[in-house]
């Protein structure tokens, strides 16, 4: 078995989301466990699963956009050269107001004392679970 | 944590929620939202492709062929003025749950039987959002105030007005509305006021995108009269221009788009105090819209500091302008809600807010308030949630009491199936 988090400790009930092949590369599933409904994303490889549930107005975060950050580049001279969407950081993005939300971590992009419900997903067989 | 039983999940296709409210619904269940009385005062529709509609009510044939003969894409980017910026940050934005190839679209709902499908989206999103009444101003047709042409903002205004007023409005109760006025033709402004106060549904008048017209000015005084007579609420909806010159320096809409919306506002707000016009017409009620709260208290303190130093340029003035500006009426979004609550507190406090914020939710517009953005404040008493997110407006509008079980909630009869 592979456990891809270990956080969440008081939560009782696995689920059985899907066979871990459904979820892409940088993409997701959303599962509706009935009582709350839980984003399913992979990156790298990993397994990142989070309450959809937006903490700024309750949105559903978990069908946002997955992108990379946005960052400028900046030449020596401190000039601006260019954007880029740095895939090594990626993004969740909540469709109701934007707010963006670290990926690995869950932690909002503009202040990191806010973050998103984060639930144990482990992949066994095959398949992916999520305890919630 | 139990692994003896494993329960299967249901993997909802393409991360999409029933729809785009769910959580929303879901939240105001939570809190007993279905059993308080809300009155969102700024809601929107997107009317564009109801222009054929609109269009019958133009009355001058030239302006009329110029819609007739143009396509709804083209009549949006060509016979209406935009307003410059992406509204959807590349896209992570969905406003109305436009997923599509029509990103940010809001899907009409077509299947309301008996109802215009503007209403039945309207009434839709106001079961999900647990609103009991709700005032429904334009999206496009927000910008006919920049339109250089007069002749043409009369026509379309007077259209949409009439569109509004006898098509949508009265499909329902709930649904009330502030007929817009073209604020540079007084003679104009006179003609729409006697056509549309007093029927069902028009709860006052509203100023889209005022910049440049100094409202002091003696030409307007008719306006402010008829209202006053009426005791009508007169509002001010702003909108950002990112191509003016004070924001044309910005390098984002961001900028734009937070400075934008006070900035008029506070210019205007300004002239109507400073010009007397309370003192001249005291019946009616100003209301300021979609300019945030913050600009509020910083006015205010602006003022009273300057007045008190040059009382003889105001010679109408009975009390500090700030005094005056606390009973002005300003709706709540975007609701500009502090990291420190007891921030949050003082900015209200400073404004008179408990007595004069009215809920927005600006649905269903990208940076569009629930009800539960005024209702979790934590410095707020139960009954100032409860005047905010409805009891002020329920005054201010003389509304009755919402109809029992008006809510789809309240007789069960939505499912997940009649949902969009």
């Amino acid at each position: 078995m592979e456990n891809h988090t270990t956080t969440d400790p008081g939560v009782a009930q696995r689920y059985r989301v899907c066979a871990v092949e459904e979820i892409a590369e940088n993409g997701g599933v959303l599962a509706d466990l009935g009582h709350r409904e839980v984003g399913v994303f992979k990156h790298k490889g990993r397994l990142y699963a989070y309450d959809n549930r937006c903490i700024h107005q309750g949105g559903p975060v978990c069908s946002g956009e997955l992108l990379g950050a946005t960052k400028l580049e900046l030449d020596e001279g401190k000039q601006a050269r260019r954007e880029i969407l740095d895939e090594d950081e990626m993004r969740l993005v909540c469709p109701w107001h934007g707010w963006e939300f670290d990926l690995l971590s869950g932690q909002a992009a503009h202040d990191r004392r806010y973050r998103l419900r984060r639930f144990n997903v482990t992949v066994e067989d095959g398949v992916v679970y999520v305890d919630a | 944590m139990s692994t003896d039983t494993i329960l299967q999940a249901r993997v909802l296709p393409n991360r999409r929620q029933d729809h785009y409210l769910v959580n929303a619904e879901r939240e105001a269940q939570q809190r007993g939202l279905f059993d308080v009385p809300i009155v969102d005062c700024d809601s929107h529709c997107y009317e564009t492709v109801c222009f054929p509609e609109i269009v019958a009510y133009i009355e001058s044939p030239n302006v009329r062929r110029s819609f007739q003969f143009t396509s709804l894409e083209s009549i949006q980017a060509n016979l209406i003025p935009q307003n410059l910026g992406d509204r959807n940050v590349g896209g992570r934005l969905h406003p109305g749950g436009g997923y599509g190839a029509q990103e940010g679209a809001y899907p009409l709902d077509e299947r309301g039987a008996n109802l215009h499908p503007v209403a039945a989206t309207t009434l839709r999103s106001m079961d999900a959002l647990a609103i009991d009444y709700t005032i429904l101003f334009p999206t496009p047709m927000l910008n006919i105030g920049l339109h250089p042409d007069y002749d043409m903002q009369n026509e379309l205004t007077w259209a949409f007005n009439r569109w509004l007023v006898e098509d949508v409005i009265p499909n329902d109760d709930r649904l009330l509305s502030m007929p817009l006025l073209p604020i540079h033709d007084p003679e104009q402004c006179l003609r729409h006021i006697q056509a549309f106060s007093g029927r069902p549904g028009v709860v006052g008048f509203m100023v889209t995108c005022l910049q440049y017209q100094p409202l002091h000015r003696n030409v307007y005084m008719k306006v402010f009269d008829a209202l006053n007579e009426r005791g009508l609420p007169l509002a001010f909806h702003s909108a950002p221009n990112w191509t003016e010159r004070p924001f044309a320096v910005l390098d984002s809409f961001l900028g734009a788009h937070a400075l934008g919306f006070p900035f008029y506002a506070m210019v205007h707000m300004t002239n109507v105090v400073l010009s007397g016009l309370p003192e001249r017409f005291p019946n009616i009620k100003w209301m300021f819209m979609e300019a945030g709260q913050a600009w509020v208290p910083f006015t205010i303190a602006r003022l009273d500091n300057e007045y008190k130093q040059r009382s003889s340029e105001a010679p109408l003035l009975k009390r500090l302008p700030g005094e005056y500006i606390r009973d002005f009426y300003f709706t709540t979004q975007p609701f500009e809600s502090h990291d420190r609550a007891s921030d949050t507190r003082a900015m209200i406090d400073m404004m008179n807010g408990s007595q004069t914020l009215l809920y927005a939710s600006d649905y269903p517009h990208q940076d569009f308030d629930t009800p539960a953005a005024i209702w979790d404040q934590p410095r707020f008493t139960e009954e100032e949630r409860r005047a905010i997110v409805g009891g002020n407006a329920m005054k201010l509008f003389e509304l009755s009491s919402p109809p029992a079980g008006v809510s789809a909630h309240a007789t069960g009869a939505r499912d997940a199936e009649d949902v969009r």
